[in-house]
């Protein structure tokens, strides 16, 4: 796959209404969300395809039975809500700025997700940008995905194209890892050893490429480590992903 | 038009009335995000008809319907502050999680032990009296159901499909017999229709 590929971008808008009613795989998900973040005109589109996708669903009407009711009133009490998204302001207090701005921004969120892998957005012109790091795993013909659920209701998800030889990690609602302490990322290698692959960026909802060499890895941990990270694991993995090879 | 659900222990209730015109969701997601269990009882009794409907479709097994609907609305209270008026209406909010949440848990069934579609699609015709019936109450199936004739057949049994059935577009695309990378498009022009229809949405 070229960084110029002439169908992508059309592919991706076409996206959106399978994407409003959950009609993606995995992986296509993870690509569609990469684009949102920097698709205004998408977000719009998505939002509107939504109302109407909810005027279907809300046409049956079926009360749970009272049990449900009483395990979920129960329930909250032990679930802490979560604070607004973090400060800097969400996509839509920006999106009522000038679009170029939200190009801009959604370029800083990116970058920040992605972490110090790729630059070029910020050349600013016109012109066809070149694809980060993390959209060429995404894009990737082979590129295959990994998901977990944890019990708190947060997920992550790995992504991994072995002919770009790397992988990356997005999550969403992730608590933040407790006081002087970090997530950190690792990549299995093919004779067992955990080899140190970045700390993951303290946010809950993050996409980070990984760094090193992932075309032999077979599996990604994560685990928490004090503030800096450590050289190798000093304690079992919260999550193992195991890869396909 | 609702009393006020005032104890949340209280007698179960069926939920706000299909035209939407119940207590106004968004301030009550916001209380709700502040710790406000009160306000998130209330939501739940205007929403949890139109949740559990939606999951119901989806999951068809009533046990596994409930534990859903749960999950749900935990979900909902644990995202409460994400709620964003700028994005769109909090019914569509609510609804987008209950769907998500009812499409997870068919796809990963499915991936546990292939169905046996047979007991599927018998499931499916049950289930699918039992949700008509409800349906016809509501005036606003009324207008949805308007709305859906204005769809081409095929636009039409592609969003059931996704929607209803959840499956994925490539799926749809199988099931229709229709060439892979169509389905997304007939789906994406039968909701643009339908949201221009029944002028939902921008």
């Amino acid at each position: 796959m070229t960084d110029h590929d002439q169908t992508h971008d059309w592919d991706v808008h076409a996206l959106s209404g399978a994407y409003a009613v959950d009609a993606l795989d995995d992986l296509e998900r993870a690509r569609f969300e990469a684009h949102l973040a920097q698709c205004a005109e998408c977000r719009e589109e998505v939002d509107s395809l939504r109302e109407a996708a909810t005027a279907l669903g809300t046409a049956d009407l079926v009360a749970p039975p009272a049990a449900v009711r009483d395990q979920v009133l129960a329930g909250i009490g032990r679930i802490r809500p979560l604070p607004p998204q973090s400060a800097g302001g969400t996509r839509a207090t920006l999106r009522r700025r000038t679009p170029l701005l939200i190009a801009v921004a959604a370029a800083v969120v990116l970058l920040l997700g992605v972490g110090v892998a790729s630059l070029q957005p910020w050349d600013g012109d016109d012109g066809p940008q070149e694809l980060t790091a993390a959209e060429r795993i995404l894009n990737a013909a082979d590129a295959s995905t990994v998901e977990k659920s944890f019990p708190d209701g947060s997920s992550a998800t790995i992504v991994i194209s072995r002919s770009e030889g790397k992988a990356l990690i997005r999550t969403t609602d992730m608590a933040l890892a407790p006081d002087g302490k970090a997530y950190e990322l690792w990549l299995q290698s093919p004779a067992g050893e955990m080899v140190p692959a970045g700390l993951m960026p303290d946010e809950a909802d993050t996409t980070y490429v990984l760094d090193g060499d992932a075309s032999e890895a077979t599996g990604v941990g994560i685990t928490v480590e004090p503030d800096g990270g450590s050289p190798q694991p000093t304690s079992d993995p919260i999550a193992l992903f195991a890869l396909d090879s | 038009m609702d009393p006020v659900p005032g104890d949340p222990a209280g007698a179960p209730r069926t939920g706000a009335p299909a035209g939407g015109h119940g207590p106004d969701l968004g301030p009550l997601l916001q209380q709700a995000a502040r710790g406000d269990s009160a306000a998130f009882a209330t939501l739940y009794d205007a929403t949890a008809a139109r949740v559990h409907g939606l999951v119901l479709r989806v999951v068809r097994d009533p046990a596994q319907a409930e534990e859903v609907t749960q999950e749900v609305f935990l979900e909902i209270w644990r995202q409460a502050s994400r709620y964003d008026v700028a994005r769109g209406s909090a019914l569509a909010w609510l609804m987008t999680i209950t769907h998500r949440k009812a499409v997870d848990r068919v796809r990963s069934a499915e991936a546990a032990t292939r169905r046996d579609v047979t007991y599927e699609q018998s499931n499916r015709a049950v289930e699918h009296d039992t949700t008509v019936e409800a349906a016809h109450a509501s005036l606003e199936a009324h207008r949805v159901r308007a709305a859906l004739t204005q769809l081409t057949d095929v636009q039409r049994e592609a969003i059931e499909l996704a929607y209803f059935g959840g499956y994925t577009h490539t799926e749809v695309a199988a099931l229709l017999d229709l060439p892979v990378g169509t389905a997304k498009t007939r789906i994406r022009d039968g909701l643009i229709r339908l949201r221009d229809t029944i002028g939902v949405g921008r």
